[in-house]
């Protein structure tokens, strides 16, 4: 059970961090999963005062507020003209409308769930973590470091030429995905990169980059191949909702879907 | 701590502690449509809006809606009356429990999409659990209703309420 005796709307992200230095404080986001939790805590502190509940636009990058919730990333039309359907579709299983109206991109984020869509997706898409103290560094990074008493403060992902694909499977709909698998492509260094994300192994997402030159008209055996390598440089467990070998093997099909209709939209 | 919000368009004031949630906060203030039905998010049972968005009042902190405006079932009862006797009339309610967060999901779905097909009306209410029915008469009353409502506005004649 969760016990809070204070709850504090921070005024200014300063008054937010020093209360946070506190052990038995803790930021919230939408609070859908902290609730869950069992922990005594001292203090809440509650960031919707504080305006990181937009997402901005410039000509180089597209901002979201910690506090932007998952169904303000699902609706962005800036995130769907950049990069299409994918982001919509790493959010919209989750749960349901209501649940996306609180749970918030920060909370999804700095969690780093084993489970998380919205981790995996945003992975795959090379994205960055602006931190009140950590300043901003490759969410690639993030995802291995210890949890700290830092507030994330935006995610900001790169506006460049690039092909975004997602899927997950789940059992049941609105369940924690069995896997989820991102695909990435677009030239790094004057050279075709492919990004391959995969999370709910069920072990948070990890990221593989691979420098491969594919053929738009490359043969479906040759695709398979391809996504029969990247699926087996990840490793993968089992739990409840599957074991490790059916997992290597959904990650493989969706990679293998998602490389196909990439490849297909640049014949 | 003492918070004020406006429930139901009139303002009001109620004590909570740190870690009330908004749903005791509202059945003490008298509105018993909002239910709890799983406590973990899952059910979409104590649906209401914040802001005129549909949000789960089991996890939310009611220190949070402070300044903010809450509207229940008791806030929209007449178009949910109307609406529930589209789900009287398809047969879609066998206990009842879950009309309550159905209903209020079921009007802000109406009024975020135009004219929702049938794929979006079932993203929209993924989050809404109902124990007894298998959902296919709860999918006919919205549809149902959303024809008289269409016939209504253009003026042709349709079934007013939806009990046959
Ligand atoms: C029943 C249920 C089902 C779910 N299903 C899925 C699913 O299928 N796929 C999926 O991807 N996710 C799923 N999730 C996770 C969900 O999408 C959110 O990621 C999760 O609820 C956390 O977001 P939140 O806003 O609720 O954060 P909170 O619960 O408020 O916070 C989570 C953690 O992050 C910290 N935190 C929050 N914001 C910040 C910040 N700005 N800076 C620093 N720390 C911060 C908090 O202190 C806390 O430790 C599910 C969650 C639940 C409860
Ligand atoms: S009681 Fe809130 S979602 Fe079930
Ligand atoms: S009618 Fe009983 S839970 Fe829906």
């Amino acid at each position: 059970m969760l016990t809070i005796s204070n709850y504090v709307k921070a005024k200014t992200l300063e008054e937010a961090y020093e209360l946070n230095q506190a052990r038995s404080s803790r930021v919230m986001g939408g609070m859908m999963w902290m609730r869950l939790g069992n922990a005594r805590v001292k203090t809440v502190i509650d960031l919707s005062g504080l305006g990181l509940d937009q997402i901005e636009e410039s000509d180089n990058v597209i901002r979201i507020g910690a506090m932007c919730t998952l169904r303000q990333i699902e609706e962005c039309e800036a995130l769907r003209e950049m990069y299409g359907d994918g982001i919509a579709e790493s959010v919209r299983h989750i749960v349901g409308v209501q649940f996306r109206n609180q749970a918030t991109v920060g909370g999804s984020i700095y969690g780093r769930f084993g489970f998380s869509d919205v981790l995996t997706a945003f992975l795959a898409l090379d994205t960055f973590v602006e931190l009140y103290d950590g300043g901003t560094i490759r969410l690639s990074e993030f995802v291995n470091r210890k949890p700290d008493k830092d507030i994330l403060l935006s995610v900001i992902v790169r506006k460049s030429k690039r092909k975004f694909r997602y899927e997950s499977i789940r059992q049941t709909k609105t369940d924690f995905p069995v896997i989820a698998c991102s695909v990435v492509t677009g030239m790094v260094h004057g050279k075709e990169t492919w990004y391959f994300s995969v999370g709910a192994r069920p072990m948070k997402a990890a990221l593989l980059e691979k420098q491969w030159e594919i053929p738009a008209d490359a043969s479906e055996d040759m695709i398979a191949d391809y996504a029969r390598q990247a699926a087996s440089e990840f490793a993968y467990g089992t739990n409840m909702r599957g074991s490790a070998e059916y997992r290597r093997h959904l990650a493989e099909v969706l990679i293998r879907r998602e490389m196909a209709s990439i490849l297909a939209e640049g014949k | 701590m003492e918070i004020q919000f406006v429930l139901n368009q009139k303002q009001v004031t109620a004590e909570a502690a740190a870690d009330t949630v908004l749903l005791d906060v509202l059945r003490g203030l008298g509105c018993k449509s909002v239910k709890c039905g799983c406590e973990t998010t899952n059910c979409g049972l104590c649906t209401v809006w914040i802001d005129g968005k549909s949000r789960l009042s089991c996890s939310v902190l009611a220190a949070s809606v402070e300044g903010h405006e809450v509207t229940t079932l008791e806030g929209v009862e007449k178009e949910a009356t109307e609406f529930g006797a589209f789900l009287a009339g398809e047969g879609a309610e066998q206990c009842g429990f879950c009309s309550p967060g159905f209903i209020m999901n079921v009007l802000a779905m109406f009024r975020e999409l135009e004219d929702p097909g049938i794929d979006q009306i079932k993203e929209y209410l993924a989050g809404n659990l109902c124990r007894c029915t298998g959902y296919m008469g709860q999918l006919r009353a919205i549809q149902k209703y959303m024809q008289a409502k269409a016939e209504k506005n253009s003026g042709q004649p349709g079934e007013e309420a939806g009990a046959r």
